[in-house]
């Protein structure tokens, strides 16, 4: 390679991996306002605003969905599967792919009495794309 | 450039790459548009709905093609950025011009068929997520390098001015591809790793890695076609464009 080109392409390369240095460093330090959701420890343990419009995320605690006998109320349970939970309460129609211990999101505010009222309740799905035949399949291997 | 073979060293002339490359866009577009007829079809109707999302599930056979190709024509466009302030090739901001465009609409299909998606499973079209405001920024430096063209009236300057934002903008490239894993996002990890498993069931993928090699074939197509056109435009005073601005050749 020609001397000047050498040189061109070492400053182009320093451009790029400069760059991509200094983003990766500033959204690692900004990774608390990126992250879409709060997790279940960090609102068990008190480090989110309390009465305050948050996002908080996790699995549906299986068997914690109850409805209300009338009216749309309902109230379920948040958590990590290993050691926080915490509870919510929701008054609306939610997402068709909201199911027990699959992943959802909510909107909403903490109350001081650690109940999370939620505004709005989004369903996470996973990357695992499966045929409903597999399901038996895959509940017989699950212990 | 000596170490490539003659019919590659043609394809770095403006001329020989305009007459020699006509004959690949029309089988291009053939096979790119047969091929995702076939993956879309079998993708609709010959594949069972998933087990959760049911039908809603489908569009991932539309959406994960255009998803990775609105990236790779990116980094194409970076690389060929490299290409021009290195090695100075006229064909490399040819590439830029053309595939900007096809770029920008990859990204705004892979952000639609995205909100169609989210509509029905996660219960809303758009949230402000790592991976949704990322890719949203590819469409805003796929605007950026259309629209920068346009606002520098030198060209020399502006393709310059192209590369270094090509370039600078290609950082976003890993950010929207590990911002599943670093990030917590509504939007789900990723299915497919290329040196990795693939958590997509087998009989979807038949459909699915169809329609990401059309989709690989018809955007290569549509981007030498539009090379073609840059090309022309370029080069309209010289002798050998003449018959072809007077309709005298096809």
């Amino acid at each position: 390679m020609k001397p000047h080109r050498r040189r061109r392409l070492s400053i182009v390369l320093f451009l790029f991996i400069g760059g991509l240095t200094t983003v990766l460093i500033t959204i690692f330090a900004l990774a608390n306002y990126i992250n879409h959701f709060y997790l279940p420890d960090q609102v068990v343990s008190g480090d989110v605003p309390i009465e305050r419009t948050i996002r908080a995320g996790g699995f549906v605690k299986t068997g914690s969905v109850v409805r209300d006998s009338t009216g749309l109320g309902v109230t379920f349970d948040i958590t990590d599967r290993v050691s926080s939970t915490f509870s919510v309460r929701f008054e609306g129609i939610l997402p068709s792919l909201f199911r027990e211990d699959k992943g959802t999101v909510v909107v909403g505010r903490l109350n001081a009495d650690g109940v999370f009222d939620a505004t709005r309740v989004l369903a996470k799905h996973d990357e695992n794309y499966e045929p409903p035949e597999l399901k038996g399949m895959v509940e017989q291997v699950d212990p | 450039m000596k170490f490539l073979p003659l019919w590659m060293q043609r394809l770095a002339s403006p001329q020989y790459f305009f007459l020699d490359i006509k004959v690949w866009i029309v089988w291009l577009y053939v096979l790119g548009v047969v091929g995702l007829l076939v993956g879309s079809i079998w993708g609709l109707a010959f594949v069972p709905p998933e087990r959760l999302q049911g039908n809603s599930f489908r569009i991932m056979f539309v959406h994960v093609p255009v998803a990775i190709f609105a990236q790779i024509v990116y980094i194409s466009i970076a690389v060929a950025g490299v290409v021009h302030l290195v090695w100075k090739l006229k064909m490399a901001d040819v590439y830029m011009a053309a595939a900007a465009p096809v770029g920008f609409w990859l990204t705004a299909l892979a952000l639609g068929s995205g909100m169609i998606w989210g509509m029905p499973t996660w219960g809303t079209p758009w949230e402000w997520d790592a991976r949704i405001v990322t890719t949203f920024i590819l469409l805003i430096l796929y605007l950026g390098l259309i629209v920068l063209r346009q606002v520098i009236p030198n060209p020399a300057r502006a393709t310059t001015a192209l590369s270094i934002l090509a370039i600078v903008g290609a950082i976003n490239i890993p950010i929207i591809k590990y911002s599943v894993v670093w990030f917590e996002t509504l939007h789900q990890p990723a299915s497919i790793e290329l040196f990795g498993d693939i958590s997509i069931d087998k009989i979807y993928r038949i459909p699915l890695f169809t329609n990401i090699a059309s989709v690989f074939i018809l955007t290569a197509g549509i981007i030498l076609a539009n090379m073609r056109y840059v090309t022309i435009l370029r080069n309209a005073s010289k002798n050998w464009v003449q018959p072809w601005i007077q309709g005298r050749n096809r």
